[in-house]
């Protein structure tokens, strides 16, 4: 049985990552905590709630967003560095990308700033629904209404937009680059092929699948928004379409989290009822992680040897579990 | 659905008809509670307050082929940042501008399950300004819609009318939708829980059908109280307009019969619902079914419509089925002839 470690938090669990050994956990009243094998500490952050976070690229950063309009940088140790203020707006979007690139967003503006602080801010017709930077370059692609656009953050290149009517309201890449998924206010998943633009979609849900995680190798994407992780395959030639989705971890709870082991062909999933179980993919075998209890699972997240999962929920419920 | 689902109340009225005053006034009253309020631009609002958060009003439409199915996307993102804060409240507001149609806000926290699983809609709340309502119901739709619209009605600026016209602002009022309540007022004063939380979408609460009657503020009886005890049979439900150049685009239809067959009623209201949802801003029902020892409510906004049993019928009490409409260009014979052949 796996080993578990749990605190009672409080707020909200907006975000998990480990950083090295520390997980960190961007909570609802704006604090950042941190827990180690023998460790605890907290830092408080955003004088608000804090609405997105994300790990840097080089996992040894917290960057979080908050309804303060602060953008900050908070490493393992505690100390806090500001990325950006942007008073009287709700930073509700945060992507990481290479060379301490960040970016971010609030209402209808999406911004970068690179590591060296130039910053460049792209104006959108409606709000953001999120932001992801390619896996290779700092190319920036904005989630919107009625599709996607795709900025080169460090040029003034000629964005190029993917049209979808609907409203798009989060983002990824596929690992190798190839492919950009977006997930939908209609409950749906909605992809582009980069190179063509050829469409797919992916529907079915019964509530949004807003949790988004490539298992090792981008060989599949996991998705919440069932009753079961769906993890459409994405090592055929022509992607997911016209193939039939895995589905792990069926209960008659929704999933609302999902991660892919760093390393293994396996999912933890973690259900609205506060449960997690961590499923492979091979002969779908379960294992019970966490029981049911503390609201719905809000934060999942591995560490780089996959050896230890960092989980938080809603109602502030938060821990890790040793694996391995 | 979750018990702590937190009310919403969405206030709407004309530009300068007094919404900002009310606003300031819950936000600055000492009641104890905890207001988040949504706005359009702070404008006005004269209080600091964190709680107060500025919002792009951003319609979004459904892929689902409804074309009246749409929903405020910036308003799910707001219910969904506020409920990442510690705490929690007592309520959120939010203000529509003047010109807005409040069925997205209104939709919103039917159609976003994440958004129906934290926050409920509470009640519509109008405010109409007594001195000019009449004029902008003659030159603007939305003005019209926002009364048909509401739940609540407060006829503000009272001291700069006549009594002929405040009776005549009512009565125009009361043209368009028989069932809202109205408050007369002077500089939105009012007791805020005339305001806040109604329950006005609640089924459970949905107690009566009978037009509310005018409310005084120095009335301070339960608005929540049951009017079954009201008889109302033979009351004529048609409206007489004097001003024929006026006649309001939306209106009120209220249907009356005795046991309604269930076979034949739901594929009525999904078929009528359906047809004409776009024209049909609310919708409420009280019904009889055949062999069903429960009274069945109904509630919907445009295509969007729900029921749920609510309590048994009791004794002595007349087993009636009472349907609401208020809308635009309703074909009332139609819908009359049709609700009457579903008459158990």
């Amino acid at each position: 049985m796996p080993e578990i470690q749990e605190r009672p938090f409080g707020a909200y669990v907006v975000e998990v990552a480990f950083l090295g050994d520390t997980a960190v956990f961007a909570l609802g009243d704006g604090s950042v905590r941190r827990m180690t094998g023998d460790g605890e500490g907290a830092t408080t952050v955003h004088a608000g709630a804090i609405l997105a976070a994300a790990r840097s690229r080089d996992g040894e950063s917290l960057i979080t967003g908050g309804d303060d309009g602060l953008v900050a940088r908070t490493d393992a140790g505690g100390t806090v560095a500001t990325i950006a203020q942007r008073k009287g707006k709700w930073i509700d979007q945060i992507a990481a990308g290479p060379n301490d690139a960040v970016a971010f967003a609030a209402g209808r503006r999406a911004e970068v700033r690179l590591g060296d602080g130039r910053e460049r801010a792209f104006d959108l017709p409606r709000a953001v629904g999120g932001v992801a930077f390619a896996p290779k370059g700092l190319r920036l692609a904005v989630a919107r209404y009625d599709g996607a656009t795709l900025w080169w953050a460090g040029t003034d290149a000629d964005p190029v937009a993917f049209e979808w009517k609907g409203a798009h309201i989060a983002v990824a890449f596929s690992p190798d680059g190839k492919y950009l998924l977006t997930a939908m206010q209609d409950n749906q998943l909605h992809g582009w092929r980069l190179d063509d633009g050829k469409d797919m979609r992916m529907s079915g849900y019964p509530a949004k699948p807003r949790s988004l995680s490539w298992s090792a190798k981008g060989r599949f994407l996991a998705t919440s928004g069932a009753n079961a992780a769906v993890l459409w395959p994405f090592h055929h030639k022509d992607g997911p379409q016209g193939k039939p989705p895995l589905q792990l971890g069926a209960r008659e709870v929704l999933v609302t989290r999902v991660a892919c082991h760093p390393k293994e062909e396996l999912l933890a999933i973690g259900y609205q009822d506060g449960m997690v179980m961590a499923v492979r993919f091979a002969d779908a075998e379960e294992v019970l992680l966490r029981r049911p209890g503390g609201g719905p699972v809000s934060a999942l997240a591995w560490d780089d040897r996959g050896g230890r999962l960092a989980y938080g929920t809603e109602e502030g419920a938060a821990g890790i579990v040793t694996i391995a | 659905m979750p018990e702590n689902q937190i009310p919403v109340t969405v206030l709407t009225g004309y530009l300068g008809a007094g919404k900002t005053t009310l606003l300031n006034r819950i936000l600055s009253e000492n009641h104890g509670k905890k207001y988040a309020v949504v706005v359009n631009e702070f404008g006005e609002i004269n209080i600091d307050n964190d709680l107060i958060v500025e919002s792009d009003e951003e319609v979004y439409e459904m892929n689902n082929g409804c074309v009246c199915c749409t929903v405020r996307g910036d308003l799910i993102r707001v219910v969904e940042g506020l409920m990442k804060r510690p705490g929690g409240f007592d309520g959120i507001l939010v203000e529509t501008t003047g010109l807005a149609d409040p069925a997205p806000v209104a939709q919103t926290f039917f159609m976003d399950d994440e958004v129906r699983a934290r926050a409920k809609l509470d009640a519509v709340v109008t405010v109409a300004d007594a001195k000019h309502l009449i004029a902008r119901l003659g030159d603007s739709p939305e003005a019209e819609e926002q009364i048909g619209f509401a739940d609540v009605v407060i006829l503000n600026k009272t001291d700069l009318v006549t009594p002929e016209e405040l009776a005549e602002v009512e009565g125009r009022i009361r043209a368009i939708n028989e069932h809202a309540v109205i408050h007369r007022t002077e500089r939105c004063a009012l007791p805020l829980d005339r305001v806040l939380d109604r329950g006005a979408f609640d089924l459970d609460r949905i107690l009566s059908l009978d037009p509310e009657f005018l409310e005084g503020e120095d009335h301070d009886h339960d608005h929540d109280h049951d009017h079954d005890h009201h008889d109302h049979d033979g009351h004529d439900h048609d409206h007489h307009h004097h001003h024929a150049a006026h006649d309001p685009l939306v209106t009120s239809l209220s249907l009356r019969t005795g046991d309604l067959d269930p076979q034949r009623f739901f594929p009525w209201i999904e078929q009528i619902t359906q047809g004409f949802g776009p024209d049909i801003l609310r919708l409420k029902g009280i019904l009889a079914l055949k062999d069903d020892p429960d009274r069945y409510v109904v509630q919907g906004v445009h295509m969007i419509i729900e029921g749920n049993h609510q309590r048994p019928w009791r004794d002595g009490e007349a087993r009636e089925s009472r349907l609401v409409f208020i809308g635009r260009r309703l074909d009332a014979d139609l819908i009359k002839d049709g609700f009457a052949a579903c008459a158990a």
